[in-house]
């Protein structure tokens, strides 16, 4: 059977770890590639590396860093931030990428998608949606949460699906960094709509909060940060506490 | 030991390197097809469409040289998820097209039975022991390997399958021919099964 997925994501910043709160006050909270070893010999399931200056700086991603995160990490690798058209997916792919997650460019550049799906397949694609509740609708925001394009997720998701993304990673900006359990009611609206598999993320606080992602919101994976950053709590003891709630989990082996 | 990666511009060629390099083999990644020729272990990787890595190969001036290296020569090739589909004898990803058929079969795609089997199928999943191969010497029936796909490697004969997984049904998940072999997972992600199984392929 499928496992669900636990997966740490690592925030880049001016070649820092961070970590924020609703996408704010960003705490630096060491360097990444030391990071992405421990996480490796500790068998996660995956990772995700977003750097969350790159579209602000109009920059590309910077891929000799990717590379070498790449050749520390035995695990499959997500890589986002800054990606605005294929050739610059084509050099993270390269650089030891296993998907990317595009986030500004699916409302700048909307022919990506389905660029990116021609050239190297729907399943290198992670769109990565952040939103936030507007008048009672989940709405989507970019660059770091601060442009609101007044277009509502379940519109969204479903174009994504139809141009060819192969993951959604949907974020909730205000559960962002809260601890306070992932948004159930975002994450259940899109899985209802897209038979692709959706990553929760934003908001859990302790284990059972990944487990109402699952098991209420049908996700297929949960990403986390601050829990894994900022508490004793670790994917390997998640996946122990999904398991015993009866949640299909990928085996550690010695 | 001497091990060619094919580079024909459709992969996450670092990881596969760095990988085989962990298990002790010697690593060339390369574009020329004339490296082939010194080559005691081939992989073909892949990340891509069935149509866009077959017309790769063939424009790159791969297929002839890789004909012969592996079924002349009896060089041992690894085909790693896309890499593994284009040993077969067609597939319809982006439009049909001929594939490499060094093994009987086509690349369909996925037909969901269940709600909850969304496509791709991204993640860890079981691997269930089917018919003995060296390959999987060592590493437990059912372990997990990481796999990203929405196509997978139907085989005209049962005896090519040496694993299958459950998704949609059940598929082969690794597939062989003699020398040949294919894995539709990706080893290289898959710590620490997928190592063993890199291992075992350069010990053959």
């Amino acid at each position: 059977m499928l496992k669900k997925r636990i997966i740490p994501t690592l925030l880049l910043k001016n070649e820092c770890l961070v970590k924020g709160i609703a996408f704010n006050s960003w705490r630096r909270i060491g360097t990444i590639l030391p990071a992405i070893k421990v996480y490796n010999a500790r068998q996660v399931d995956e990772l995700i590396v977003v750097d969350i200056m790159a579209t602000e700086e109009n920059r590309e991603p910077d891929y000799e860093e990717i590379a070498s995160f790449s050749a520390e990490c035995f695990v499959p690798l997500t890589v986002g931030g800054g990606v605005k058209n294929i050739e610059m997916v084509k050099k993270l792919l390269r650089a030891g990428a296993d998907k990317v997650a595009i986030n500004s460019a699916i409302f700048k550049n909307p022919k990506l998608i389905s660029q990116v799906k021609k050239t190297f397949g729907s399943q290198c694609i992670v769109a990565s949606i952040d939103a936030r509740k507007v008048n009672n609708n989940y709405e989507c925001f970019f660059n770091r949460g601060k442009k609101a394009t007044g277009i509502k997720v379940a519109d969204c998701v479903k174009e994504l699906e139809r141009l060819g993304a192969g993951e959604i990673l949907l974020t909730s900006i205000e559960k962002d960094g809260t601890f306070q359990g992932y948004d159930i009611e975002l994450i259940k609206q899109v899985t209802d709509i897209v038979s692709i598999p959706v990553i929760a993320s934003g908001g859990a606080g302790n284990y059972n909060h990944m487990y109402e992602a699952i098991a209420k919101g049908n996700a297929s994976a949960v990403a986390a940060s601050s829990i894994f950053h900022f508490t004793q709590q670790t994917p390997l003891e998640a996946k122990k506490y999904l398991s015993l709630m009866g949640i299909c989990v990928r085996k550690y082996l010695d | 030991m001497a091990v060619l990666i094919i580079d024909y511009g459709m992969s996450n060629l670092g990881s596969i390197r760095r990988a085989i390099e962990e298990c002790g083999g010697d690593v060339i990644v390369s574009d020329n097809p004339q490296s082939l020729k010194s080559a005691e272990r081939i992989i073909l990787p892949g990340v891509g469409t069935f149509s866009d890595g077959m017309k790769n190969l063939k424009n790159r001036g791969w297929i002839s040289i890789l004909t012969e290296e592996v079924i002349n020569n009896n060089i041992p090739l690894l085909g790693i998820c896309l890499g593994m589909q284009l040993l077969a004898d067609k597939g319809d990803e982006g439009g049909e097209s001929e594939g490499l058929g060094f093994i009987q079969g086509e690349i369909k795609k996925f037909q969901p039975i269940l709600k909850e089997e969304r496509i791709p199928h991204i993640g860890w999943n079981e691997v269930h022991k089917l018919n003995s191969s060296k390959l999987l010497e060592g590493i437990p029936d059912k372990s997990d390997f990481y796999f990203v796909h929405s196509y997978f490697f139907q085989t005209k004969n049962e005896e090519n399958i040496i694993a299958w997984t459950p998704y949609c049904g059940k598929f082969s998940s690794i597939i062989n021919s003699g020398n040949i072999y294919g894995v539709q997972f990706h080893p290289e992600k898959s710590i620490p099964a997928g190592f063993s199984l890199l291992k075992n392929f350069l010990n053959l």
